[in-house]
């Protein structure tokens, strides 16, 4: 730090509030200097689509092509989101995003004693091929690209993926998308598991394989940060965990004798975009100069394509307030260009009911228009990266940096990111920011518009919100007990011996799981069998 | 505070993994000088309730941010009343709407939460209503 910029930093500290927090700081609590100067800068800027990528992974970027709008979708039955899906790609969206129930995520069908009362209501409730069929019924699945979000029974939601795409008559090689697949950022943050960690790194590193060799358009895990950053962390620590997450899975990959240069390119990231404007954005191109480095010099990727970090984002959904709903909008507007300014590849804009119910279809119109009015109206599309070499943004793309770098090698001293999730270091950090960060809102030091500044009496009905009626429950249920009847049960009980066989003796377990997912089996039963073979985990439930 | 601390049970029922709120809660209580005993995810109403007669607690606080609150809410009131302990308060929070927090109200739970709420509202909220069991 300049000396100019130690006397800024003094000054500032002098105007911190009563509870000790410096006034002028990020959300995330970093220090922020009253005016930043060319010495403030060291790190590598570079040029845009060339290494590290700090200023964007393509040379052109949205004067060639625009982000993707990749607008999330489930809820209730897999007609009803085929329906939605049917309206979001009508209203110009570019790519498929698919949000399962918390059974289908947990690996239990829609008829099993512990999805009671969770069938279609948070996603979309896929037990079945039949209803993943139903999904995408008429929606040619190489003419879109479509990512998943599952994790802990991705392998059998891309399974059934691969065969209802199989019965539309399209190749396996045109196939396009992502699945989130990114086990270690459950266990950190989202916490939905089947399996201890172990077992569960083992069943990512089978499908980044299997994706390889079959299906080689395909994304086969989306390193997030997202979940990590909602769960309350700082924007370091989301920076952090997401790059040592994903240090992990190259490992792996690397252990099973796979080629950084070959894998390296098919790894997506997904980061949060929050409120602080300028932080979300040093976060996003730090990222890339990161990740770039890590692959060159810890796994010696030698083509640039295998360095590139290319990630989605989504508009914060713990930033959004339930008090005067509709201020929602201008945040996600606001988070949203900080996305495009970061140059993001694809986005996700959330809906301004979303603190109140799943968004209704007027509302996700509104959210998908933000991205539209931003990429048709601003101009911001014309020039590559223009923030780039302002003193800020690099100063404070610098530290964030240099604060990630701390917490990596605190992880590797641990023994790498396996270990540190086993013992619980990533998720202790992130309780410690959330329970931090909600005393300085308790405090009234963040003012949060609507909710502990700038208050209002307001209608209890003031924006309209979905419905989802219990009914759905009830009639997947019974869907899910018909179409196992149907089945021929030898060839299921058959299916399923030959997963668990591939569970125990270490081959990939994708191939077998695709021929159960042909003959019918469904994602409880597979995930039944993860649980008899390779174990349960349970919540350490620390405080 | 009464010279006998009150015991809290803050759960999360249901296959939800959202643990923040129930967590900083958790938390927040504890520094208010209760004492907390935390369920951790994935539990069941009668896991939920096996654990507020285990522990002896003087409240049930639950945090459900699936939207399978109006399905587990109500089973984990009738698990506490199969038990013998229907009396017990319960209190939640998540992304509840209105019209689901007058009629959880009416079934019977004491109190919801709401996002926005501060750790201090819900203090207070306990500190008034909560007394401890004989």
């Amino acid at each position: 730090m300049s000396k100019q910029s130690a006397a800024k930093a003094t000054s500032a500290a002098k105007q911190a509030s009563a509870a000790g927090r410096p006034k002028h700081s990020t959300i995330s609590g970093l220090e922020v200097e009253e005016c930043y100067r060319p010495e403030d800068v060291t790190g590598e800027i570079g040029e845009p689509g060339s290494y590290p990528f700090t200023r964007g992974v393509y040379p052109t970027m949205y004067r060639t092509k625009p982000w993707t709008m990749r607008q999330f979708a489930g809820f209730g039955s897999a007609r009803d989101t085929n329906e939605r899906f049917k309206y979001l790609l009508a209203q110009g969206t570019d790519g498929l995003s698919t949000a399962f129930d918390m059974p289908t995520l947990m690996g239990y069908d829609a008829d099993a004693e512990r999805a009671l009362g969770e069938v279609g209501r948070e996603g979309v409730s896929v037990s079945t091929l039949a209803d993943m069929e139903v999904l995408f019924d008429g929606i040619r699945l190489d003419r879109v690209t479509t990512s998943m979000t599952v994790n802990c029974s991705a392998s059998v939601l891309l399974a059934m993926y691969l065969v209802v795409a199989e019965r539309q008559g399209c190749s396996w090689k045109d196939l396009g998308g992502t699945i989130q697949n990114d086990m270690f950022k459950e266990f950190i943050a989202q916490k939905e598991w089947i399996c201890p960690p172990a077992p569960s790194l083992r069943i990512v590193t089978d499908m980044i394989e299997f994706c390889m060799r079959e299906v080689p358009r395909w994304h086969p895990v989306s390193i997030s940060g997202y979940h990590i950053r909602e769960a309350g962390s700082t924007a370091a620590q989301e920076l952090a965990f997401t790059l040592a997450d994903g240090i992990g899975y190259v490992q792996a990959a690397v252990e099973r004798g796979l080629n950084p240069d070959e894998f390296g390119p098919r790894l997506s990231f997904f980061f949060n975009v929050h409120n602080d404007f300028f932080e979300e954005i040093a976060k996003i191109r730090a990222a890339r100069r990161m990740w770039a480095k890590i692959m060159r010099e810890r796994f010696g990727a030698k083509t640039d394509r295998a360095c590139l970090l290319r990630t989605h984002c989504q508009t914060s959904g713990v930033s959004l307030t339930a008090q005067q709903p509709l201020n929602n909008v201008v945040r996600v507007a606001m988070q949203a260009l900080a996305a495009v300014l970061a140059g993001t590849q694809s986005l996700h804009t959330n809906s301004l009911d979303e603190t109140l119910a799943l968004p209704t279809e007027e509302a996700v119109t509104v959210a998908l228009r933000t991205q539209q009015i931003i990429a048709e109206e601003t101009g911001v599309t014309n020039t590559v990266d223009p923030l780039g070499g302002s003193y800020a943004v690099e100063a404070l793309t610098d530290r964030l940096e240099k604060a990630a770098w701390d917490y990596i090698n605190r992880i590797d001293e641990l023994g790498g990111i396996l270990r540190a999730v086993e013992i619980g270091y990533p998720q202790r950090e992130i309780a410690d920011s959330a329970f931090s960060f909600q005393m300085t809102q308790d405090a009234g030091e963040y003012v949060t518009v609507g909710v502990n500044g700038y208050q209002m009496d307001e209608p209890d009905d003031r924006v309209a919100t979905l419905k989802i009626g219990l009914d759905i429950e009830e009639t997947q249920r019974q869907k899910t007990i018909a179409f196992k009847a149907a089945r021929d049960a030898s060839k299921v009980a058959d299916a399923l011996a030959r997963v668990g066989l591939a569970c125990g003796d270490g081959t990939n377990l994708m191939p077998p799981i695709v021929d159960a997912v042909r003959l019918g089996c469904t994602v409880g039963e597979i995930s039944d069998v993860f649980r008899e073979k390779l174990g349960v985990y349970g919540d350490p439930a620390w405080i | 505070m009464a010279e006998s601390k009150l015991r809290i049970l803050i759960a999360k029922p249901g296959l939800d993994g959202h643990d923040r709120g129930a967590k900083i809660i958790a938390r927040a209580l504890r520094d208010a000088g209760f004492e907390v005993i935390y369920t951790g995810l994935h539990q069941t109403p009668d896991m939920i309730a096996e654990a507020a007669v285990q522990e002896d607690v003087d409240a049930i606080g639950l945090s459900v941010l699936s939207g399978a609150h109006m399905t587990l809410f109500p089973q984990i009131l009738t698990k506490l009343q199969e038990k013998g302990c229907g009396d017990l308060p319960v209190f939640g929070g998540g992304i509840i709407p209105k019209d689901d927090v007058t009629e959880l109200k009416r079934l019977g739970v004491a109190q919801i939460f709401t996002p926005g709420a501060s750790t201090k509202d819900i203090v207070a909220w306990i500190n008034e209503n909560i007394r401890p069991r004989a």
